[in-house]
């Protein structure tokens, strides 16, 4: 019973796709995946949105909105309702460009972010059997078009001609480009240990299961610094604090979006939500092992509810980063990705190549611990001895 | 037609136009994206024959391919490092305007 | 040839003719990613899924940034008011429409090219793998000595020269 349920929603494609004629079966395959898709994630956009506004008004000792039902009925929500007036809002105001602006590159650059965001989601594996595309390669599919949001940036930064927008634009790319790097170092890992870039077979390694725990990738000392390698470089390729000063409201405006309002801005919103949780999706399948569970008596929850889960889990992570962590100075920033995480990333791919090459027993796990703990404590001194931190010394304008 | 001489067609007029772009425009910068078409122009070509001709299972234009866009991404870098030291020095990119090896 | 090839074909000789004609050089460059994608769904539909994926990573996600950073580096944003073209520009077109028409005619009436196709090879990631580790390793390796090399010339050549005249000096 609890694999029927497991499977609903893909014994409903194949009930619907059943009508169409022969010839047209994988058109209209495609076409109900994608519906599912558009409909789904922006559902649990607006749902995060409303959780990072309460959640952030919360850890700031005050309530987030707590007034809004569904308007025009008497249902009380306490403000879970806000996502709709937001939506409305968005959709109704003024869509100002300005003179100056080049009109063909303004318009088009939220539509070239928002389409490579959604074509990631077609390889995630959001239950068993439910990737929309099981490509051979989707891990090396999802970093390609990872690589094309960062034109769209450009294009809306520059289109602007506003050089504070031309100047959050080149930050944020450079933003980007540098934390691209740790980021696929670290699913490298993966891709080593499991010998395949096809993400329904890294869910397949990860699921098995020894004295009831489940062989996520996150339980090992590799996959453990991999993890939170790849969750500190998807913050920054997200934007998100504290890496969000391309974007944030008292650096620069609004950064490479400051000339775009109303339904171009709800697009760049939407599309950077979307590109979190499709990075946060593939941070789920390639160490939290996907659709599986972490014990092996829980293995009756459906495997849907298990990736929703993990997903809404690792938001609200995010969320409470974002509450707590001050923003990084942009040179520090780039001083984290290329000195500190580059290099650890590197030692992290020797130390799960050494992880898989020794006997399975309690030496690996002591060896394996003492490299990437001594890697960790070395880069992290040797940082901080460069960067004299003492009293403060004043420089004036001579 | 067959689709190999279609393919072969594509990437022969694809290395027409970058050439055309690359000996015709005076910004250094466009000169350089005429190669990089011309270079994917050559991809193209060896992708057509690896898929159409004799023994693709030997991968060998496939692997040929790779290494040509890896090499294509190292000259990209080292050009545009080249154009900007030399913007730094002339303060031109103006193809015509760097004729002397003074300076 | 299926409607889609024609279509894939189109947009990208269109995107590489407006990368190469245009006066303003941001639009240039992103209709040389308009033609990189072109090419990426060329080499899709020739089942080299993987080399269409590496295009678009390799190409438009890092070519054109690359190209993109430089434009705005040496200052080229707006378009120039002389003229865009070199002197010797009518010579250029000939030749290249020369070079157009001898492939063409070579390709047309070649008698080298097979008239039927071999089904389609399946090129796995683990095939690939195989290749480049037991036949094609001595490329990879020396592949990997260009890029080191490639990279630590391109920082040392568009690296800031210190001047002898420089009164402050600010460290952070």
């Amino acid at each position: 019973m609890f694999n029927q349920l497991d499977q609903i929603f893909v014994t409903a494609l194949h009930w619907l796709v059943s009508f169409v004629p022969e010839a047209w079966r994988p058109l209209a395959s495609s076409l109900i995946c994608i519906a599912f898709i558009l409909s789904v994630f922006p559902a649990v956009f607006s749902v995060t949105t409303i959780f990072e506004r309460k959640g952030i008004g919360r850890i700031q000792n005050r309530y987030g909105p707590n007034r809004v039902g569904i308007p025009f009925t008497k249902i009380r929500l306490a403000g879970f309702g806000q996502f709709i007036p937001d939506g409305v809002k968005m959709l109704t105001k003024e869509d100002i460009v300005p003179r100056a602006a080049d009109k063909v590159v303004h318009f088009l650059a939220p539509v070239v972010m928002l389409i490579p965001v959604l074509l990631a989601y077609a390889v995630l594996p959001f239950g068993k059997n439910m990737t929309v595309t099981d490509y051979d390669a989707g891990l090396l599919f999802f970093f390609a078009v990872g690589g094309a949001v960062e034109l769209s940036v450009f294009m809306a930064g520059w289109s602007s001609r506003n050089k504070y927008s031309l100047l959050g634009a080149m930050r944020a790319i450079a933003q980007m480009v540098s934390y691209e790097i740790p980021l696929i170092l670290s699913a490298v890992t993966v891709v080593m240990v499991v010998g395949s870039l096809n993400l329904n077979d890294i869910i397949a390694h990860q699921n098995q299961y020894t004295f009831g725990i489940a062989h996520w990738f996150v339980f090992t000392p590799w996959g453990l610094v991999g993890f939170i390698l790849f969750f500190i470089a998807s913050l920054a390729e997200s934007n998100r604090t504290p890496f969000d000063l391309p974007e944030a409201e008292s650096e620069i405006i609004a950064g490479y979006f400051t000339e775009y309002s109303g339904f171009k801005f709800a697009l760049f919103f939407l599309g950077e939500y979307l590109g979190m949780f499709a990075i946060i999706g593939l941070g789920i399948t390639l160490f939290l092992g996907g659709w599986t569970a972490p014990v092996s008596f829980l293995t009756w929850i459906p495997s849907y509810v298990w990736f929703f889960t993990k997903l809404m889990a690792i938001v609200f992570v995010f969320i409470w980063i974002r509450a707590t962590l001050p923003r990084l100075r942009m040179d520090q920033l780039m001083n984290f990705a290329w000195k500190f995480m580059l290099p650890l990333a590197l030692i992290n791919i020797l130390v799960a190549g050494i992880w898989h090459y020794m006997v399975a027993d309690w030496q690996r796990w002591l060896v394996c611990s003492a490299i990437i703990f001594g890697a960790y404590v070395v880069l992290g001194r040797g940082l901080m001895h460069s960067q004299k931190l003492g009293k403060r010394i004043y420089r004036y304008a001579e | 037609m067959t689709p190999l001489q279609a393919c072969l067609l594509i990437s022969a007029f694809l290395f027409a136009i970058g050439f055309a772009g690359a000996v015709t425009r005076r910004h250094a910068i466009l000169v350089l994206i005429g190669i990089e078409l011309m270079l994917n122009a050559a991809n193209l070509n060896l992708i057509a024959f690896w898929r159409f001709g004799p023994h693709p299972e030997a991968l060998t234009g496939f692997i040929f391919v790779l290494f040509s866009m890896a090499m294509a991404g190292a000259e990209a870098a080292v050009g545009l490092a080249l154009i900007i030291a030399i913007y730094r020095h002339k303060k031109t990119s103006n193809l015509d305007e760097v004729k002397e090896l003074k300076g | 040839m299926s409607p889609f090839f024609i279509i894939t074909a189109v947009v990208t000789l269109l995107g590489a003719a407006f990368a190469m004609s245009l006066r303003n050089l941001v639009h240039c460059a992103l209709a040389m990613a308009v033609a990189f994608s072109g090419i990426a769904a060329l080499y899709l539909q020739l089942d080299a899924q993987f080399v269409g994926f590496a295009e678009i990573l390799v190409y438009v996600g890092a070519i054109a940034i690359l190209i993109v950073f430089a434009i705005l580096l040496t200052r080229s944003g707006e378009a120039p008011e002389k003229s865009v073209l070199t002197s010797g520009w009518m010579a250029g077109i000939a030749v290249s429409a020369m070079v157009f028409t001898m492939l063409g005619w070579a390709v047309l009436n070649s008698s080298a090219i097979p008239k039927e196709s071999p089904p389609a090879p399946v090129a796995t990631v683990k095939n690939i793998g195989d290749a480049l580790m037991t036949k094609f390793v001595l490329p990879l390796e020396i592949i990997g000595l260009v890029l080191t090399a490639a990279m630590i010339g391109a920082v040392i050549i568009a690296l800031k020269e210190e001047s002898k005249d420089e009164t402050t000096g600010r460290k952070s």
